[in-house]
């Protein structure tokens, strides 16, 4: 049985449900920005020059970091809703909790190559 | 209701959804599909950034046909859960919340992303 309410003990389903729209407006501006720059076609030098100015850093960090939090509560909400002891028996519970920590770790590596490719 | 003998059915594999109903699971699908894709995104922004051989190599191997499926899938993925998901900021805002608004909702959303979908393979191809 699924015994958090919450997808963490020290924040809220309101907290999260907030986090998910803040994050993805910041996502959606990413994406859409980013159509534009590459559907318009662009060379090695403007592309290397556009990750050179400080504000494509810090929002390029921004939607890394969006995107981590964002993909962790979705993936809470489908792995609370699937991975249960309800469907799947007791071993429910076990890969419910594998697949969270498989998650988080991945989302680590995700925020920390990022940060090594935007910064580094 | 008050009548305990109706049978109840609850296999979902033989009850016909609602439009809504596969909006919301394709919302599900396509987002934990982008997590996925987002390490490939990334590993292309990696490779895009590290020099102008490893661009160009890049633009050789985004150029091949297969490539080229996989980017056209996760566009069409992009572009549905953003549109479902602009669809969910609306209805936060109390517009659309009837089972009629969600029906129109959902038909807009999948309207969109066909639409949108035909416009990426064109550029693609």
């Amino acid at each position: 049985m699924v015994t958090a309410v919450s997808s963490s003990k020290l924040r809220s389903g309101v907290f999260d449900w907030l986090v998910q729209r803040v994050t993805a407006v910041i996502l959606l501006a990413y994406f859409i920005f980013m159509a534009f720059v590459v559907l318009r076609g662009v060379s090695y030098g403007e592309w290397a020059a556009l990750y050179e100015q400080l504000w494509m850093k810090v929002f390029t960090s921004l939607a890394a970091l969006s995107l981590a939090a964002h993909a962790w509560i979705g993936m809470w909400g489908v792995f609370t809703d699937y991975l249960t002891e309800r469907l799947l028996g007791p071993r429910g519970n076990t890969m419910r909790s594998v697949m969270q920590w498989v998650t988080s770790l991945s989302l680590l590596v995700y925020v920390l190559w990022s940060v090594k490719i935007i910064w580094g | 209701m008050g009548n305990d003998n109706r049978p109840v059915n609850l296999d979902i594999g033989t009850i016909k959804l609602p439009i809504t109903a596969y909006a919301s699971i394709s919302h599900r699908i396509s987002g934990v599909a982008l997590v996925v894709s987002s390490f490939l995104l990334l590993w292309a922004l990696d490779a895009s950034l590290s020099s102008q051989e490893s661009f160009s190599n890049l633009a050789g191997i985004l150029a091949h046909p297969v490539v080229k499926l996989i980017t056209w899938a996760i566009s069409i993925g992009l572009i549905y859960h953003s549109l479902a998901g602009v669809k969910h900021l609306i209805m936060d805002m109390g517009y659309g919340e009837t089972m009629r608004g969600g029906v129109i909702g959902a038909r807009i959303v999948f309207s969109l992303t066909a639409l949108g979908a035909v416009l990426a393979g064109v550029m693609l191809w």
